[in-house]
């Protein structure tokens, strides 16, 4: 009797028009639905080149503006200006300009990613759509320009891992150190071609934004798709926004997985990835007291109301250290307004924070945030690449929301813990 | 097409082979001038077309910025050699025509500065230094395919002609 699939296996094997495949098989997969964000002027440039007239199914594109948003210089004006033309004469109507936040946030706050879907978009953080059953995964801009002309893609059929993860989260910790904890096991290449499926208890617990933060950063450990399997808090989540019918897709309980890790959170304690690899992974109180210059609370992986509420918890009522530069980015338009609603930029902007416009701000070292020389941030974002957000010589640590604010209060690299009752 | 090795470490990711603050200039010449700049200053002034980059585990990991594998064919590099590449940055260097060779026992034998000869169809590395010939597991045919069209935009253009000439009788 031939195994059952996993989530990612039986997707591609929709996807492919296959009754079953095996890892390592390559299928010729239609997908659902295509992301670009500020990239998309350079896969319309590669789309003209092919000489097809007009895409494949304009209803199946999305594109948005989030990268450098407003222009930071006159390149990237000429791109956005390339985006919209093109927006106009293929008639796309799932575009978003630069006001509606990170595509990350976006793409599942207006239900366009969907259980059960294959999604492929121009940014390695695709992976993010797992939360909500999803194989979503990252390719680049030549080739999203031959998915807009075909709608199809030749994949892999990767190998499947299978993480249970069980325990409460302990106060101080969260799902971002939970990531991390796991990308510092299992190394930046760990993961490499595999699709990680978590499972158990504590993923059960999560909302789907913690969810959104563990799917997001498995891309961190080589992942080609990390998926959550979808329960009734995405349902929940969907409802109102879901663009278009969906049919869930679990794993078979017999399904082969070349790896099984289990995970307690119960003792899991606040975590960092230290300069200059997201797989330098320790124990916050290792580094703690390291002097920073600035703060970050934003991006794709912890730019959420529930990780904006989590750092502002920490801040209420006070000022952050002298020397600190605290930027908060919230991670749309919709996470914005429900902040400024429910209080939360109110406590920030009277922290001290520079709040700016949702989008993806300093995390890639594009503007609102370049560090210089010498200069040390912390930040809840996903990277610390040498050179990353600056200066090569300047440093990035990442930690959760809540380990940034403390941070941003001290001065110097500290535990949350203190600060939470 | 005889080369110089250029060699690196584990886990050289996209944001050092071409840094973010240059992403959004896509000419392919500004591109390479700035290639492997974060962690080689040497690189993009000196590099020669043929010569060869040499990295080891996970090559490429990161960002999907297809402007890393356009840098560095902008720079004259042949190939990319490996123990092991990341997902995308493999996918991104075959679209672009760029071979990509996952071979440990090649990266162990070859040296900064070695002069080579890379023959992609007999799937082989002659180090001048040893005078030796390494085999490497060669890529399946239809990505050699891919790669001797030039890359994917070349091949797809080329599948549409024979499509409309099969059409038209």
């Amino acid at each position: 009797m031939p195994k059952g699939m996993t989530i990612a296996e039986a997707i591609l094997a929709r996807a492919g028009g296959k009754a079953r495949v095996e890892p390592g098989e390559i299928v010729d997969a239609k997908v659902d639905r295509a992301m670009s964000h500020d990239n998309g002027a350079l896969v319309a440039k590669h789309f003209a080149e092919i000489g097809v007239e007009k895409v494949w199914d304009k209803d199946r594109i999305v594109l948005l503006m989030d990268h450098r948003v407003p222009a930071n210089d006159i390149k990237t004006a000429e791109g956005h200006k390339k985006i919209r033309e093109f927006v106009a004469k293929q008639g796309i109507p799932n575009f978003f300009d630069i006001k509606e936040g990170i595509c990350h946030q976006v793409f599942p706050e207006h239900g366009y990613a969907l259980p059960g879907q294959l999604i492929v978009g121009t940014d390695s953080h695709t992976t993010t759509y797992g939360a909500v059953g999803a194989m979503s995964t990252g390719i680049g801009a030549t080739e999203m320009a031959g998915v807009w002309a075909t709608g199809s893609l030749w994949l892999m059929v990767p190998k499947s891992f299978k993480f249970n993860v069980k325990g409460k989260f302990p106060k101080g910790a969260y799902p971002k150190d939970l990531i991390l904890k796991i990308i510092g096991d299992l190394k930046a290449d760990g993961a490499d071609y595999a699709s990680c499926e978590f499972y158990g208890p504590a993923i059960d617990a999560m909302t789907v934004g913690g969810r959104m933060t563990i799917c997001n950063m498995s891309m961190e450990m080589g992942a080609k798709s990390a998926i959550c399997p979808p329960d009734k808090k995405v349902f929940d989540y969907l409802k109102g926004r879901a663009k278009g019918k969906y049919e869930p897709v679990y794993a078979a309980k017999d399904a082969a997985y070349e790896k099984t890790f289990d995970y307690d959170v119960s003792a899991l304690e606040p975590m960092v990835a230290a300069p200059h690899t997201v797989d330098n992974v320790k124990p916050l109180k290792d580094v703690a007291g390291t002097k920073i210059n600035q703060a970050i609370i934003g991006s794709c992986t912890n730019g959420r109301l529930e990780d904006l509420k989590e750092g502002a918890a920490i801040l209420k009522g006070k000022t952050i250290y002298k020397d600190v530069r605290l930027i908060v980015a919230p991670a749309s338009r919709e996470v914005l307004l429900a902040a400024m609603k429910d209080g939360t930029m109110d406590i920030y902007v009277r922290a001290g924070a520079v709040v700016i416009n949702p989008g993806c701000g300093p995390c890639l070292g594009a503007h609102e945030g370049i560090m210089a020389a010498g200069e040390r941030c912390i930040s809840s974002t996903n990277r610390n690449f040498k050179g990353r957000m600056g200066d090569p010589a300047s440093e990035v640590y990442l930690a959760s929301p809540a380990a940034v604010a403390a941070s941003a209060l001290e001065g110097a690299i500290a535990d949350p813990r203190g600060y939470l009752k | 097409m005889k080369g110089k090795v250029w060699k690196y470490g584990d886990d050289v990711n996209t944001d050092v082979i071409l840094p973010g603050r240059y992403l959004s200039n896509y000419d392919a010449k500004f591109l390479a001038s700035h290639a492997m700049e974060d962690i080689d200053k040497e690189f993009a002034p000196n590099v020669k077309q043929g010569d060869i980059v040499v990295g080891g585990r996970n090559f490429g990991c990161g960002s999907s910025r297809e402007q890393a594998a356009t840098c560095l064919t902008a720079a004259g590099v042949q190939a990319v050699v490996a123990k092991s590449f990341a997902r995308i940055f493999y996918r991104n260097a075959i679209n672009l025509g760029l071979p990509v060779i996952q071979a440990p026992e090649l990266v162990e034998k070859l040296q900064k500065g070695d002069e080579v000869e890379l023959d992609m169809e007999k799937g082989t590395v002659k180090l001048m230094r040893t005078g030796e010939s390494v085999a490497f597991k060669s890529l399946p045919p239809f990505i050699m395919e891919l790669l001797r069209d030039g890359g994917l935009i070349p091949h797809l253009k080329k599948q549409m002609a024979e499509k409309k000439g099969i059409s038209q009788p």
